[in-house]
């Protein structure tokens, strides 16, 4: 079960001729996907392209009338690989995942499906993780297009544009037989707006068709001498057969006067930017009409050389606006331009960051910068001689502190850290990698455990050198996901093979649950579409593993803490692996909540638990919260002089799931927590029981009071 | 220059486009706030168009909404995907700090900015795990935002909404519309909640408190007048003691009253009246050592630490808090247990074989901690993590009994431990008086860093201990209570004592 679920969105995928589609880029993308008759799709999740993956696995029910088959693929490279099905059949097919990170495991598959080539269009839709809010390395996925000679699309971010370069490339990709990767920025996966929409095309020939009338064709095969052929077939047919297609079905747009002495060339995602400066400066209207001329490339790879030169013809001065580095646009056009001699300017990494998101201020800045050199007339008079200065406002980067992302409350991987926490308090620090998924978070304060992640499912790949042990064992962390993806074999395997004598901790927790909690092969929800249910465990077991140990209740601290200590003490030699499951609480309230709230209103008897603070008890020395981190353990000040520091407080987001008991408990901190668990619709010997109780309380309580002094108002 | 292109006025549709950005904290339900904005733009015949950056970000991180709306007209605008400085209408925080981090990103300015902002704190993990008070300054926070912002609207805008069984995207949402900074109707907003269709009725109620809050401003909080002198009930001997401890106070020094009666008041409540008299003999002798003309400092300081260490936290202070009468109906309170409802207790204790010696006798207490046979045979017997299910009568019985050994609390081991603690802290601090005022105040209030139970407390005495012992370091220098000041605060920084290491390293590099 998917965090978000778009099944009421996808009934607007059933438009057609004549209506308006409005919501959300990756909504619009998949709508376009079916107008444009594919046969089928897949994808591996992660932001931003996750809602993508969510809407296609919610539209099953569509594609199958539809006859598309929709694979969610066991990695990108399975994606990547599964475009095999368009090297021999006229199919169209569309893959999609994030980029860069990817992309670089898909890259193995997309440079062979290059190299063949393919019949029918294959387009890989990969969501550009890059800027504010991205969660990976600062990469391009250019380099990756160039290397392999694919193309590349990076339409201008709005609804029409987005939807209309699916079409482009299923077209493209046809006309050059090379797979074309169209890129979408973070905001432009999220971007709302509307679009006509066409009726979807079932695809003429579909995968079920196809393989009723096999076909092979030993051309197409990545093996000598056939690979040789490919290269060439790649710059002498393939390469113009694109460029004609991009200039002739004009891919890429100009806007502004024919004439005048300057220009921009601009990634067409970076369009919206652009223009806003240009807004900013007086040089463009609302609706974009510009006074400085635009090449928008919406291909960004390859450069179309003829029409460069002819944007070009009577400039002096030509600006580039490229996100991210190496500057590849740029080289390439400064290429053509030294090769032809000519004698113009190009501005670009210069009066622009080579590194960094170009957020709004930046392309103000550089555009700016462009023209004071290129046209000083141009600029409004106040940026040529501010006269007014900037009020001060007071400096507030120390005092905000940074929030990072973190465990979400009730988190089941929490009291997994808080074990091995206490476990590095009594067995001092231990060499300890992470790996790609929630339990990253994990290397942040308050845990600190874990100091480098190398790649999904790599987290034990990454400590093999320490495979040969030593005095201390290395630990590993890998997720249910990570271990899928490719954990199974570059990780797990590598060790048995290796003999490796260190701890692996799996995190289980039912789900992918960093990319928004899709189902993995070993997730306990029912799927009708997926086969899930498959243990972990068990494919531990098959490839080796002796030593394993589940634990099948994370919030049981000290369990953990006990299962940890004891496989980095054990006499056993070889691999020694953990696996930790619980569900994914966000998931898990998600189901529960509901299903709760209704048994409560129709009158059974519901258990509700949460936890407090006895804020008399607790002394404020924050103990807690260094072995914790949950967002609903805060602090409070008290009302009361004689208290110096804020003490714990445990807020109504409250949901029960034990980690502070637990962490009182393993780690000996104080008495002040408790659990207060409501009881709604009790049964009546409950309630019956629960008066006496009370009754003899409430006796014992007020003979004690009769005897002393009650301060208990004064003090509160 | 050979130019074809002039200079152009702007666009005046470039100045209609409204840019609207929500800060929020991840899980604020910030994209539901800016569901509700876009489909409050379309109803009214704007267009619109909302980007966010989802990912990560949405586990409690900070996130970041943009919303761009313009009148309708025959062409699509080209509206911008992220926020730009300078270029901001609307700024919505969810957050105090998330208002400060507006105002860092220049999103917030003074020409145009309306910056609607939620008071309420959720405190960054940073804030939280400092072992002493790590938490942030909202004020400094305000009074930039006051500077940046060309309207301003601060209020409790989760409590607003909580109160009204929502979540703060609906009071928010209602300060929007107060504020009067989209051309939309009151009614139109409420609409846009209408249609969103989910949780409808509460969502309007905040929504309104929220509105309310934008037109009139939130009245500050009035400052609670000073606290009525306890009122007390209880058996009329000790209430006439009782009276006769307050008289002594009123006698006191007027700086020290206010301190001396909040630490009486707790140490009464600890013990009994005629330990609150001990209390008071304690302090009585430290303002025969202090003087007017340092306004009373020591004297009140060590009303305050004197109280704090008298009423240490042993078993029964713990058993005794945990089985009082007005506990349950709080407990009950806070978690909105309704009178149907039954509420069952469950308590962490974690005893170890020190927390079972120090309730010994004195004289059998420390001879069984010196033995350490002993003390594994305690531990054996007690240290494990104990459930104790205080609604039900075995356990609350026992907490109760537990509870009530205060007549036998001052013979115990841990009694003893306390008194010699406090004393030679006290004694080490006193003896400065005389030649270092300002440094004698700053070692009482060195007390602060004893807290927390077992190895916490451990820790804390170590650190206390660590402290102490500068003073030897630093007595006779001009500086020496800025330094003490200075020590203290580092061991408040981390749980380790790193910074104290530090600031101990460069005290031992000048002396």
């Amino acid at each position: 079960m998917a965090e978000r679920s778009f099944k009421a969105e996808v009934e607007h995928l059933r438009k057609g001729d004549g209506d308006v589609f409005t919501g959300e880029g990756i909504l619009a993308i998949t709508k376009a996907l079916l107008e444009n008759g594919v046969g089928y799709v897949g994808g591996y999740q992660g932001a931003p392209i996750s809602h993508l993956m969510d809407v296609l696995a919610d539209a099953e029910g569509l594609l199958g009338e539809l006859g598309v088959r929709f694979e969610a693929n066991a990695s990108e490279a399975a994606a990547a690989a599964m475009l095999a099905a368009s090297v021999h059949y006229p199919i169209r097919g569309a893959v999609t995942f994030k980029g860069p990170v990817g992309v670089n495991v898909a890259s193995d598959a997309l440079a062979n499906l290059s190299s063949s080539g393919v019949n029918g269009g294959a387009l890989i839709i990969v969501g550009e993780d890059y800027g504010e809010g991205s969660s990976i390395m600062q990469e391009r996925s250019h380099g990756f297009a160039m290397k392999s000679q694919f193309w590349m699309l990076d339409p201008r971010p709005n609804l029409p544009s987005i939807t209309k370069a699916v079409k482009d490339g299923f077209e493209l990709s046809e006309a050059s037989n090379t797979p074309v990767m169209l890129m979408v920025r973070i905001r432009s996966c999220h971007v709302t707006g509307s679009f006509a929409t066409r009726d979807n095309v079932p695809p003429p020939l579909t995968v079920k068709d196809a393989i009723a009338n096999p076909q092979s064709d030993f051309n197409r095969v990545v093996l000598p001498p056939m690979s040789y052929v490919h290269e060439q077939d790649k710059i002498k047919n393939r390469w113009p057969a694109a460029e004609k297609f991009i200039v002739e079905n004009k891919l890429n747009e100009v806007f502004g006067p024919e004439k005048a002495k300057l220009g921009i060339v601009v990634q067409g995602g970076m369009y919206n930017g652009l223009i806003r400066a240009l807004q900013r400066l007086g040089l463009a209207d609302v609706f974009g009409k510009t006074e400085v001329p635009i090449y928008c490339l919406n291909v960004t790879y390859p450069i179309v050389k003829d029409e460069f030169d002819a944007f070009c013809e009577g400039k002096d001065h030509v600006m580039i606006v490229e996100e991210g580095q190496p500057d590849h646009i740029e080289q390439q056009l400064g290429s053509y331009l030294y090769k032809a001699g000519r004698n113009l300017k190009l501005y670009g990494k210069d009066v622009l960051p080579m590194a960094g998101e170009y957020t709004g201020q930046v392309l103000l800045d550089g555009v700016t910068a462009f023209l004071k050199s290129a046209a000083p007339d141009m600029l409004p008079s106040q940026i040529r001689a501010p006269n007014m200065e900037a009020p001060a406002i007071p400096d507030l980067t120390e005092t905000v502190p940074i929030r990072p992302p973190g465990f979400c409350t009730g988190c089941p991987e929490r009291p997994i850290f808080a074990g091995m926490k206490l476990v590095e308090q009594e067995l001092g620090k231990h060499q300890i990698t992470g790996d790609i998924g929630c339990h990253l978070f994990g290397s942040l304060p308050p845990f600190e455990i874990g100091g480098a992640t190398m790649g999904y499912g790599l987290g034990p790949a990454a400590n093999a050198a320490f495979d040969g042990g030593g005095e201390r064992r290395a630990i590993s962390m890998l997720g249910d996901g990570g271990f899928w993806h490719n954990g199974l074999s570059s990780s797990i395997g590598n060790m048995v093979f290796n003999k490796s004598d260190n701890v692996v901790v799996i995190v289980d927790n039912y789900y992918s649950a960093a990319t928004g909690g899709q189902d993995v092969l070993s997730s306990r929800a029912h799927n009708d579409t997926k086969s899930t249910g498959n243990p972990i465990k068990a494919a531990l077991k098959g490839v080796g593993v002796e030593w394993i140990r589940q634990i099948d209740h994370t919030y049981d601290v000290g369990h953990v803490r006990d299962t940890v200590r004891e496989a980095l003490t054990t006499d056993f030699k070889g691999p020694k692996v953990i696996v930790a499951s619980s569900e994914c609480m966000l998931n898990k309230q998600r189901r529960e909540k509901p299903i709760r709230n209704k048994a409560i209103k129709e009158g059974r008897r519901v258990d509700v638990p949460r936890f407090g603070v006895d804020s008399d008890v607790c002394t404020g020395d924050h103990a807690c919260i260094r072995l914790s981190g949950c967002p609903s353990l805060s602090l409070k000040r008290l009302d009361d002089p004689l208290r110096d520091d804020p003490v714990a407080h445990i807020d109504q987001t409250c949901v029960g799931c034990g980690n502070c008991g637990e962490v009182a408990d393993a780690a000996v901190l104080c008495p002040s927590f408790y659990r207060a668990d409501v009881v709604h619709n009790p049964t009546k010997f409950e309630t019956w029981r629960a008066g006496l109780r009370t009754r003899v309380i409430t006796w014992l309580q007020e003979r004690r009071d009769g005897k002393r002094l009650r301060l208990e108002k004064a003090l509160s | 220059m050979n130019m074809v292109l002039q200079q152009k006025t702007p666009d005046a549709r470039v100045g209609q486009i409204i840019k609207l950005a929500v800060m929020a904290v991840g899980g604020q339900g910030g994209g539901v706030l800016t569901g509700w904005i876009e489909g409050l733009a379309r109803a009214q015949g704007w267009t619109c168009q909302a980007t966010s950056v989802a990912g990560v970000a949405q586990r409690t991180g900070a996130t970041i909404y943009y919303v761009e709306m313009a009148p309708m007209s025959e062409q699509q605008p080209v509206f911008a995907l992220a926020p730009a400085g300078g270029d901001v209408d609307v700024l919505i925080a969810a957050e105090m700090m998330e208002v400060g981090r507006a105002v860092i990103r220049g999103f917030v300015t003074p020409d145009r900015t309306t910056l609607i902002g939620s008071t309420h704190r959720a405190l960054a993990v940073s804030e939280k795990m400092v072992p002493g008070d790590g938490i942030a300054d909202a004020d400094e926070v305000r009074a930039a935002a006051e500077l940046a912002a060309q309207q301003l609207i601060l209020a409790d805008m989760e409590q607003l909404a909580v109160g009204q069984g929502s979540v703060i995207s609906s009071s928010l949402f209602g300060a929007l519309a107060g504020s009067g900074s989209l051309p939309f109707p009151r009614e139109a907003f409420e609409e846009a909640i209408r249609a969103g269709g989910k949780g409808v009725e509460p969502s309007l109620k905040a929504f309104a408190a929220g509105f309310d809050a934008a037109q009139n401003g939130v009245q500050a909080p009035e400052k609670p007048l000073a606290k009525p002198a306890a009122s007390l009930t209880g058996p009329a001997t000790e209430l006439g003691k009782w009276q006769a401890l307050c008289n002594r106070v009123s006698g006191m020094p007027t700086p020290v009253q206010e301190m001396a009666l909040a630490g009486l008041t707790k140490i009464v409540d600890f013990q009994d009246c005629a330990y609150g008299e001990t209390y008071l003999n304690r302090l009585d002798h430290v303002v025969t050592l202090d003087s007017a003309n340092t306004e009373w400092q020591l004297s009140a300081t060590a009303a305050k630490y004197i109280a704090n260490a008298m009423a240490y936290d042993d078993i029964i202070r713990v058993a005794d808090l945990k089985t009082r009468r007005p506990r349950l109906s709080r407990i009950k309170t806070e978690m909105g247990a309704k009178d149907a409802n039954l509420v069952e207790l469950t308590e962490f204790f974690h005893p170890r074989a020190e927390e079972v010696a120090s309730l010994m006798p004195a004289k059998m207490g420390a001879a069984w901690e010196a033995n350490p046979r002993r003390m594994a045979l305690l531990a054996r017997l007690f240290n494990k993590g104990r459930r104790l299910r205080t609604h039900t009568l075995r356990s609350f019985l026992m907490l109760h009994f537990l509870g009530g050994l205060k007549n036998y609390r001052l013979k115990t081991r841990r009694h003893e431990v306390e008194v010699g603690h406090l004393e030679a802290w006290l004694k080490s601090s006193l003896d400065l008086v005389s030649t270092d005022y300002a440094l004698a105040v700053e070692m009482l209030k060195n007390r602060r860093l004893v807290k927390g139970y077992s190895d916490t407390h451990a820790r804390g005495l170590t650190k206390f201990a660590t402290v102490m012992g500068a003073a030897d370091l630093l007595r006779g220098r001009d500086d020496a209570a800025e330094w003490m000041n200075r020590l203290r605060e580092a061991a408040l920084q981390d749980p380790k004592g790193e910074a104290l290491d530090g600031a101990l390293k460069t005290v031992r590099s000048f002396v």
